[in-house]
């Protein structure tokens, strides 16, 4: 199909995009990377009536490091820069090793993670990552910064904290703290494809100890699920047989998944629980005793 | 030249056949020169957009376009209604498929509606956009109607009936019967059952389904260019329908992006299309979007079959026995029909084996989903699957390895021609030396043993093998008894101009499969001229010999002998000129490299080129009474078989994660026999293309309704096709048995790949999961099915 008739305004500072969006009103989209926005466009799924390109917004742009506990990154930051970016694969390796997993390159060359976040698709992985990392979503109005942690940012199918007129500016990430490790993993038919289900993972590690386990799903509810029973399970323990097991029983509790077209919510969660034990053998080096 | 050097020993010039000669049209599509029907704009076009149902039967009780109207820019709406007067309905029948029958369809329905996506109305605009515009204000009212979806209960009391006065949902029966099945079961040794399900999809090709209909009231005449496999079958429908005389349809077919069968049928929507061209005398522009083309372009292989097998203490097959069932939506597809994939099947189960005592039962049942029909390897893939599928059961049962079954079974090389116990002629088949080949190809004993550590790893590795038989080549015995106005016949005319250029127009077309550069090779070589002197037309009713196009695997068989027989008739002719002109016999010279030499020493005489002017300008110097007609026609029809089959075997070896059910194809392996290969590279191409359709069957391609008939895929995020990444290496060998009907001796290679395959793959993930006792059956093998079989979820 083709889109329905939709004006098309571009912004040249931040000011002046909050100006054109305030004048197109409510309903306008943002246009960031397009590669959401413009398949449902495409499928006269919205009528925004006017985009308000954003790509120009120099305010929204860059990766860098804010002290020395944090990494900020600009709404447009596409997913291929977060891939090849030296601060992202040397503080942020989850990060890096979820880029590959977003789609297929040329969409990665234009998706951005600002764009990501606020489509907040609950199979998309930088969301999970997002919230994995306890990351800041640095959220922006006209006349006003915020700082809304990502646990809190997805509040639905679709649905984020932002409100009217407010966007997303930055997103900051403590950087990994020595020791830290971290795994992202998914299950796709097809390499590119959103997860059938997919676990960014991130744990310090004393000795064989697990310490603060994350274990944050996604594609098997209405936003990146913290799995906080399996968590509880694991945290403090060692990556033992038992121990996994364990964690994958309490998946029953955390997890509710939909059906969808791979399969039903038992499926859903089957796949969760090989994920988390193939997550936890990453974060516990099984994995790489194995193949030594 | 009554003969063609041996692939073999090629190095005369312009020995072409046998090589991989690139394709003359690649660097225009490469560099996006091709002209497709969405590339031509013309003065006064106007634009479709279609209103289609949303329900799945429904009583259509009323449709406003009135809204639509005040749309700025939209300037007509178009119903069912509308259109009557002008369009006569069509019913999908063919005669020769006893019993068959079907409802008349119409381009727009009138008063019901009866499957979800069936267009209702046609909004038609300044520009598709606007189009667009207009058809989301068209409010059709419907009062829902109880809808057949599941074909399982279609025939049961208690469906409703798609079309009463048909008396019911059945379109078609057949059995298909030799020997006595119950004596055989009755004395086997083993028996193996099983029922196998293959899943409702579609060819989901590259360029959606376009056409532009073009009446022109001043000349009477209609031009539609349009994307199709078959210009001159669509001249005729739409003279027939349109109620115009069929000298005064063109129908032009240039560049086409992918056609797999799905561009062969007859689509109400693009009638309608050329039924409004001809009300508004302006020219309509349909081109269909992905949305749409999963709902409206035809689907295929929607079965459910159950089989068994029986086998003596030697395991030798004794007797295969299957019930078929298959769902085709609410109309039968004009004019090829859709039972001729369920015929197929009862035709082709068991096609490579020998043995003696079968029946097969089909029935076509009518259903409210998209309408089905014929899709790149008609029946083949589900046959095959079937019994291959059988074959591996028996071979366990009987305790032999799947190889050793197959070689005591298959019919074995040099027992040709013979009937099988399907009742199929066959003139000449491979099975066994094409089985060795494979074998040496994947190193089967040394893959075994790898499989076999790998597993005390935990690792689970499948190998799954394939044979198949293609039908190739066909005769009238397709279509044409059964009353289809569709040609089995196809010609080639070729001529030279003053330049000693060559130009062949040819009745087959080009659909991105590289039929053009076949037909250049074939004439380069026929007529003795570099190939790049070469020109080939295809694709237009008024400038072509009226043939039948591309399908079935026909184009090169069919079209391919025309075009030798035509160049080789050039060429002649030719030397007859020369003969006269350098007062020597015709017989004691040659035309090669576009130069007339003396045949033996090769001592150069004349330039093709000089012979031409002297033709073209100077013909007073040339005796009176020397023909001169260096242009030539040539038809060519099979005539002894009414197929000519092809043969070959497939093999999979891939990895099975018994964790998330993910299959990862390792290796593919095809031989098949297609006769005479005319351009390697271009064969391969076409196996290893098949093989991804095949693969795209077994892993990924679904089209799924929810129980009230909706379909549930809608893009191509939820229609999963198979993609590079995950496709294996695939290695291409032949066997090669050319067909003895024509001097070319040229078969069908281009739906072997996609009839092997899901079985072969099938059958890998079967061994992967033999040693944990769980199977699967139903396509596609999804992560899902696979865990269930294992009792995983
Ligand atoms: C074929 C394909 C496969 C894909 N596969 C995956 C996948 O596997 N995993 C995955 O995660 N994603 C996938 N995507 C989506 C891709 O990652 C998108 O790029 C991303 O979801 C949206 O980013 P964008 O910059 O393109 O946003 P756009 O499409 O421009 O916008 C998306 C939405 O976000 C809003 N928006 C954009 N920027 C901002 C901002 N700074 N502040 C507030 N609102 C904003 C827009 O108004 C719009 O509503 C796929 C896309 C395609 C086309």
């Amino acid at each position: 199909m083709k889109a329905p008739p939709l004006s098309y305004v571009r912004a040249a500072t931040l000011s002046e995009a909050f100006q054109l969006w305030r004048d197109a009103g409510p309903d306008a989209r943002l246009l960031a990377g397009g590669q959401s926005l413009l398949a449902t466009l495409a499928f006269r799924l919205s009528d925004p009536g006017t985009l308000v390109d954003i790509v120009r917004l120099h305010e929204l742009r860059g990766i860098s490091q804010v002290g020395g506990t944090t990494i900020r990154v600009g709404a447009l930051a596409t997913h291929a820069e977060l891939g090849r970016h030296d601060l992202i694969r040397r503080h942020l390796p989850l990060i890096a090793e979820a880029v590959p997993l977003i789609a297929h390159a040329a969409v990665r060359n234009r998706g951005t993670i600002g764009g990501s976040l606020a489509f907040a698709d609950p199979a998309a992985e930088l969301p999970a990552c997002c919230v994995a990392l306890d990351a800041m979503i640095v959220a922006r109005n006209a006349a006003d910064e915020r700082r809304i942690p990502a646990a809190q940012f997805f509040t639905g199918l679709y649905a984020t904290a932002l409100r009217p007129y407010e966007l997303i500016a930055a997103v900051e990430f403590p950087i990994a703290k020595p020791g830290e490790r971290t795994a992202v993993l998914e299950l796709a038919r097809r390499s590119g494809d959103y997860a059938m289900a997919g676990v960014a993972a991130k744990t310090r590690l004393a000795g064989a100890t697990l310490i603060e386990p994350q274990l944050v799903f996604f594609g098997v509810g209405d936003r990146p699920v913290v799995a906080e029973r399996a968590m509880a399970t694991i945290s403090g323990q060692q990556a033992l047989p038992a121990t996994i097991a364990a964690a994958q029983a309490a998946l029953a509790a955390d997890l509710d998944p939909p059906a969808d077209r791979h399969g039903s919510g038992r499926t859903k969660r089957h796949f969760a629980r090989v994920l988390l034990a193939r997550a936890l053998a990453r974060l516990a080096g099984l994995d790489e005793a194995r193949a030594a | 030249m009554n003969e063609i050097a041996d692939p073999g020993s090629i190095d005369r010039p312009n020995s072409y056949i046998g090589k991989s000669v690139p394709r003359p049209n690649v660097k225009k599509l490469v560099e996006g020169r091709g002209q497709y029907v969405d590339d031509i704009v013309l003065p006064r076009m106007v634009h479709v957009a279609l209103v289609r149902s949303s329900l799945a039967h429904a009583r259509i009780t009323g449709i406003d376009g009135a809204d639509a109207l005040d749309v700025p820019g939209v300037l007509a709406v178009f119903t069912g209604g509308d259109l009557a007067a002008h369009c006569a309905p069509w019913v999908g029948v063919l005669a020769h498929l006893k019993g068959m029958k079907s409802a008349p369809q119409r381009p727009l329905p009138i008063d019901r509606a009866t499957w979800v996506g069936e267009a209702l109305a046609a909004v038609v605009a300044e520009t598709r956009a606007i189009a667009e515009d207009g058809a989301a204000r068209v409010r059709v009212s419907y009062e829902t109607l109880p809808a057949a979806v599941d074909m399982g209960t279609a025939l049961e009391a208690g469906t409703a009936i798609i079309h009463p006065e048909l008396g019911d949902n059945l379109c078609f029966e057949r059995v298909n019967e030799t020997g006595n099945v119950e004596q055989a079961f009755a004395a086997a040794h083993k028996v193996v059952e099983a029922t196998f399900h293959t899943a409702r999809h579609t060819g989901v090709t590259l360029e959606p389904r376009s056409i532009l209909a073009d009446y022109n009231r001043a000349s009477g005449k209609l031009t539609v260019y349009h994307s199709t496999q078959a210009p001159h079958m669509m001249q005729g429908v739409f003279a027939k329908h349109l109620g115009l005389p069929e000298g005064d349809v063109r129908v032009i077919c240039a560049d086409v992006g992918g056609s797999y069968g799905i561009k062969v049928h007859v689509y109400p929507d693009e009638v309608a299309v050329a039924a409004i061209a001809k009300i508004m005398g302006r020219p309509v522009k349909f081109i269909a979007d992905r949305l749409e083309s999963f709902s409206s372009d035809i689907h295929a292989r929607d079965h459910r079959i159950k089989g068994r097998m029986a086998v003596d203490a030697n395991g030798r097959i004794t007797a295969i026995d299957i019930d078929d069932l298959t769902g085709i939506g609410p109309y039968s597809v004009y004019p090829r029909t859709s039972a001729v994939e369920g015929n197929q099947v009862v035709s082709l189960v068991g096609g490579p084996y020998d043995f003696a005592n079968y029946h097969a039962k089909t029935a076509v049942v009518f259903q409210n989903k998209t309408p089905t029909s014929q899709y790149r390897a008609v029946g083949h893939p589900i046959a095959t699957a079937i019994t291959e599928g059988l074959v591996d059961l028996a071979a366990e049962a009987v305790g032999l390895d799947p190889v050793e079954f197959r070689r005591r079974n298959l019919m074995a090389d040099g027992t040709y021609p013979r009937t099988s116990a399907a009742g199929l002629k066959f003139e000449g088949l491979s099975h066994i030396a094409s089985l060795d080949k494979l074998l040496a190809m994947m190193d089967y004993a040394a893959l075994r043993s790898e499989q076999e550590r790998l597993r005390g790893e935990g690792i689970h590795r499948g190998i799954g093998l394939a044979a198949f038989i293609e039908l190739t080549n066909p005769s009238p015995f397709m279509y044409g008894i059964g009353g289809a106005r569709i040609s089995a016949q196809d010609g080639c005319t070729v001529r030279i101009d003053p330049d000693g250029s060559v130009v062949a127009a040819t009745g087959v077309t080009e659909q991105g499969q590289g039929t053009e550069a076949i037909m250049r090779q074939i004439v380069a070589e026929g007529v003795g001229v570099p190939i790049e002197q070469v020109r080939v037309v295809t694709g237009d009713t008024l400038t072509t010999p009226y043939g039948g196009g591309t399908w079935a695997c026909r184009g090169t068989g069919i079209g391919g002998e025309a075009a030798l027989q035509s160049a080789i008739a050039v060429k002649g002719a030719v030397l007859a000129i020369a003969g006269a002109m350098l007062q020597a016999q015709p017989e004691t010279l040659d035309l090669t490299n576009g130069e007339i030499v003396e045949r033996g020493t090769g001592r150069a005489r004349m330039p093709l080129a000089e012979l031409a002017r002297i033709v073209y300008f100077r013909g007073d110097t040339l005796p009176a009474d020397l023909p001169r007609e260096l242009i030539q026609t040539r038809h060519f029809i099979t005539k002894q078989y009414p197929f000519a089959f092809t043969n070959g075997i497939q093999a999979s070896y891939l990895e099975l994660d018994v964790e998330t059910g993910l299959v990862k194809l390792l290796k593919h392996w095809c031989v098949e026999d297609c006769g005479r290969v005319i351009n390697p590279l271009l064969v391969d191409e076409q196996v290893r293309g098949g093989i991804v359709q095949g693969i795209g069957a077994a892993l990924y391609e679904e089209c799924p309704y929810s129980s009230d008939g909706q379909v549930l895929v809608g893009s191509m995020a939820d229609y999963l096709v198979p993609m590079a990444a995950e496709m294996p290496d695939i290695e291409v060998g032949h066997v090669e048995t050319p067909t003895r009907e024509s001097l070319l001796g040229a078969k069908g290679a281009g739906e072997a790949g996609t009839a092997g395959a899901p079985a072969a793959i099938m059958n890998a993930i079967n061994d992967a999961l033999r040693p944990l006792r769980a199977k699967v059956l139903a396509q596609p093998f999804t992560p899902e099915r696979i865990l269930a079989a294992l009792g995983k979820v």
